[in-house]
């Protein structure tokens, strides 16, 4: 185990049991290229940690004028008018959590799904291509499935779903309203497409790292496919799969070409999902290289910076969750 | 009578999960169709050698924006590559106590950060200084969003390699150093390729972080510190305009920036299935 100490999974060294790894890490490397190396590759990973530290103190910096302008209030204001310069944030935060929340309404079930369903039950030759073909729809560029969306899924659901939706549960203010086509259902629905498959890739991850003893134990006990998979995959890779979803979740906060192309992009709250609705991410690609005064700006890069902030706690959340299972595992396994 | 209805439950779910996977695969084909069906019948000749013609003349291609995404993705390379390939290699082969740990993290976090953040930092960076859109710009914007799948791939990868290499090199007293960058990371260069195909592929169809930082551009590039056309900002530009010529060509460009991409993505998979499938 040379280097235990990195991976941090090592269990703790007593004095007893020394490493190599540990005596080397003390002595000072003998050899004029050793030090060389080791400072450059110290300097790759530095240059990370200070990109990262950059980036949140540029945006602030930048933010700083809206910031001292409205507070608090750009948070619970919805007024969006740049000629004014009264800037608040509501309507883009509101489509950002309504798009992402509807987008995982749909993705959870068919990401899970799809993942027990490779990692578990499918034949085995269907595996691997499978979950190729799973890469792939991740591949698949942002705007592209834009285009999609506005030229195919938009006309289809403005001839055919959200006419049937409206006749059917159209009591509900969920689906009342005219059917444009473009809106928050169609962002949804496009989310929804984009984030599964990287639901279903870490999802996948996180079953084949549940150790095989566990399904033995329930297949040795005369369970089935399905109940092994139940009572001893699902249970023991549950952290994990919270840490799937929530990757699928901050995927879907930041997405921003396919949303942009069709959800709308009118700041309103509205409470159908047939209105259209304007997203954090979408209204700074429409509006950041016509943002003419340096409040518009701000407020703009603020909404950046809020986009950013989430983002960073939902996905270093979800990774300390997926590792919990991966890591375990790892450990167990060396 | 039990075992039957437990035996059912089992088909039911494993028909249900095989549901859902066709579903997640679904959406794949149908795009992939649709824009075989669109983008067939405009891609010409013309569509790969011409610049795009101005509004109301019909014809004209994206010459410029296929070169333009190609000369991006090129500097996102020579920015985000040996970064990122030095810093898979610290992760895997540091025994520093913190420092490791934090970069792994923050690695995998900027891999969450929305692309359109990075455009609007690579913004305050690279053009506000300069007062101008730049390819500059958007290879450095593209690099950073590169950087931590490079990171993450190669760590990966070098991990691999098995330790009874470098023991057995090291015992014939060769440096460390040698050890790592000429027997440790050749070893791993199969791996690593695949890591950096797959950053290069999912770059290629970044569009968010171009909008301000290349800009997009309807000429043919003019150097590097000016602005450059790239093949999602034309698609863009071209899907949300109001002309059923522009829309055809969209959609002939989605349809070669999708062929780039999955030419890229298989020919990393091909690449791995030769030497390191056995080992993962």
């Amino acid at each position: 185990m040379p280097n235990a100490l990195a991976r941090g999974t090592g269990g703790p060294v007593t004095g007893l049991s020394l490493s190599s790894a540990d005596v080397r890490a003390r002595a000072a490397p003998a050899n004029l290229g050793d030090r060389i190396l080791r400072v450059v590759l110290r300097g790759a990973a530095l240059s990370l940690v200070l990109l990262v530290v950059g980036m949140v103190a540029e945006m602030l910096l930048r933010a700083t004028p809206a910031i001292r302008a409205f507070g608090f209030s750009f948070l619970y204001t919805s007024t969006w008018d740049p000629v004014a310069e009264r800037f608040g944030a509501v309507p883009f935060v509101f489509g950002t959590l309504v798009s992402s929340l509807l987008a995982l309404l749909i993705a959870v079930p068919l990401g899970l799904g799809a993942a027990i369903y490779l990692a578990e039950l499918a034949p085995r030759w269907m595996r691997s291509p499978m979950a190729f073909l799973v890469e792939l729809v991740a591949a698949v560029p942002s705007v592209v499935y834009g285009l999609w969306g506005i030229f195919v899924l938009a006309p289809l659901l403005r001839t055919w779903v959200q006419p049937a939706l409206g006749k059917t549960l159209g009591f509900l203010p969920l689906f009342q309203g005219p059917p444009y086509g473009v809106g928050m259902l169609a962002a949804g629905i496009i989310l929804a497409i984009m984030v599964v498959p990287f639901i279903t890739a870490v999802g996948r991850e996180v079953l084949l790292a549940v150790p095989n003893t566990q399904r033995e134990a329930a297949l040795a006990l005369g369970a089935t496919r399905w109940e092994t998979t139940r009572i001893a995959v699902l249970r023991y890779g549950r952290s994990g799969l919270i840490g799937a979803i929530l990757l699928g979740l901050g995927r879907a906060l930041g997405e921003t070409m396919a949303v942009t192309m069709v959800i709308g992009n009118r700041p309103e709250v509205a409470m159908s999902l047939f209105a259209p609705g304007y997203t954090m991410a979408s209204v700074i690609a429409n509006e950041f290289s016509e943002a003419t005064s340096d409040l518009y700006l701000a407020a703009l890069v603020e909404i950046g910076l809020l986009l950013l902030v989430v983002t960073v706690i939902v996905n270093g959340f979800a990774r300390l969750l997926v590792w919990s299972v991966g890591g375990a595992v790892k450990a167990a396994r060396e | 009578m039990k075992a039957s209805a437990r035996r059912c439950v089992n088909v039911a779910m494993s028909a249900a999960t095989a549901l859902a996977a066709g579903l997640v695969v679904l959406p794949l084909l149908l795009v992939f169709g649709f824009l075989m069906y669109q983008g067939v019948m405009a891609l010409n000749v013309g569509f790969f050698t011409q610049l795009p013609k101005p509004v109301g003349e019909v014809g004209g291609g994206m010459a410029n924006a296929i070169v333009g995404t190609l000369i991006l993705v090129s500097l996102a390379a020579c920015l985000g590559l040996p970064l990122g390939i030095l810093g898979g290699l610290y992760l895997a082969e540091s025994r520093d106590r913190r420092l490791p740990w934090i970069a792994r993290f923050l690695a995998d976090v900027l891999n969450g950060v929305p692309s359109i953040v990075i455009g609007i930092f690579a913004y305050g960076v690279a053009v506000l200084p300069f007062r101008r859109f730049s390819a500059l710009a958007g290879g450095f914007a593209l690099a950073i969003i590169m950087l931590p799948i490079v990171i993450r791939t190669s760590e990966e990868l070098v991990r691999l390699v098995p330790s009874s290499m470098r023991e057995a090199a090291l015992a014939l007293g060769i440096p460390e150093w040698k050890v790592l960058l000429r027997i440790v990371l050749p070893t791993a260069r199969a791996g690593i390729i695949t890591g950096v195909m797959v950053a290069v592929a999912r770059v290629a169809g970044e569009t968010a972080p171009l909008l301000f930082t290349a800009f997009g551009n309807r000429f043919w590039h003019q150097g590097l510190d000016q602005p450059i056309a790239a093949l999602p900002l034309q698609i863009f530009a071209y899907a949300i305009s109001p002309y059923d010529d522009w829309h055809r060509q969209a959609w002939a460009g989605a349809l070669v920036l999708i062929g780039m991409v999955f030419v890229v993505s298989l020919a990393a998979r091909v690449v791995t299935s030769g030497r390191f499938t056995g080992v993962r």
